[in-house]
């Protein structure tokens, strides 16, 4: 599914500018960032309720086109600006990861 | 006959600077890169080496990271001027960790750091003493032995 459509159906708040508009299909969801760098796929969605400027550096590294901060959490600028110059979209929304991930899994995983 | 040597180098890494983490295994990810070595044996070292630069931010005054890249592998030496580790074996015990309260808060300090090192790499070593600081030396054979 394409990020820009999940933006859209799933009202997610953009942090950061326009992202590069990337084909996801996969999602991980964590709050720890070993746990993250260690089992989330290559180019996956990462649902997180972490709003520091690590989580960039994690993300980048795993090739991790979007990150997802649930709970209306928000980052703060030097989190903002080291997404848009590494590229990850940051996005944000008032559900939980359980309801964010739930209607991902749906679409993803089982084509609804 | 010595192996060809392909890229070679260091980083500084300085204690408690949370907001440039992984700004060394990032430089040393785009270098390997450059060099053509497969995703995975990218992927993996860069792994290794963000965890082991977390550990020289999170719980040392400073470290230095040094790579050596030749044809046969990737060489990763960090060493700190740390406390040192009291007990290397409950170190790498998964889940063990000493990180202090806003560390894990963070999602640091999980005790996966040193673990994730060791998985990642094809041969790890650490020396550690208290009071003497550590070093971990990671080496990824970046060729099918």
């Amino acid at each position: 599914m394409k990020l820009a459509d999940i933006i859209r159906d799933f009202s997610l708040h953009p942090f950061t500018s326009c992202p590069e508009d990337r084909d996801i299909r996969d999602v991980y969801v964590s709050d720890l960032l070993s746990d993250v760098m260690a089992h989330a796929r290559e180019n996956s969605l990462w649902i997180t309720l972490q709003t520091h400027l690590n989580i960039i550096a994690v993300a980048a590294m795993k090739n991790m086109p979007a990150i997802v901060i649930v709970n209306g959490r928000k980052p703060d600028g030097e989190t903002r600006q080291r997404a848009e110059s590494e590229g990850v979209a940051l996005l944000g929304t008032e559900a939980t990861a359980y309801e964010v991930a739930g209607r991902l899994y749906t679409v993803l995983h089982r084509g609804g | 006959m010595a192996d060809r040597k392909i890229a070679e180098g260091s980083f500084h890494i300085v204690g408690g600077d949370f907001s440039n983490a992984g700004e060394a295994s990032t430089q040393l990810k785009k270098i390997l890169q450059c060099h053509n070595i497969s995703d995975d044996i990218v992927r993996r070292a860069s792994i290794a080496t963000f965890e082991a630069e977390m550990n020289v931010i999170i719980y040392t005054p400073a470290g230095m990271l040094i790579y050596e890249v030749d044809d046969e592998a990737i060489k990763v030496t960090v060493r700190d001027m740390g406390p040192g580790i009291e007990d290397i074996e409950l170190a790498m015990q998964e889940g063990y960790s000493t990180a202090p309260e806003w560390v894990r808060e963070m999602g640091w300090g999980a005790g996966m750091g040193l673990p994730n090192m060791k998985k990642n790499s094809d041969v790890f070593r650490i020396d550690s003493a208290p009071g003497e600081g550590t070093t971990v030396e990671m080496i990824i054979y970046t060729k099918e032995r």
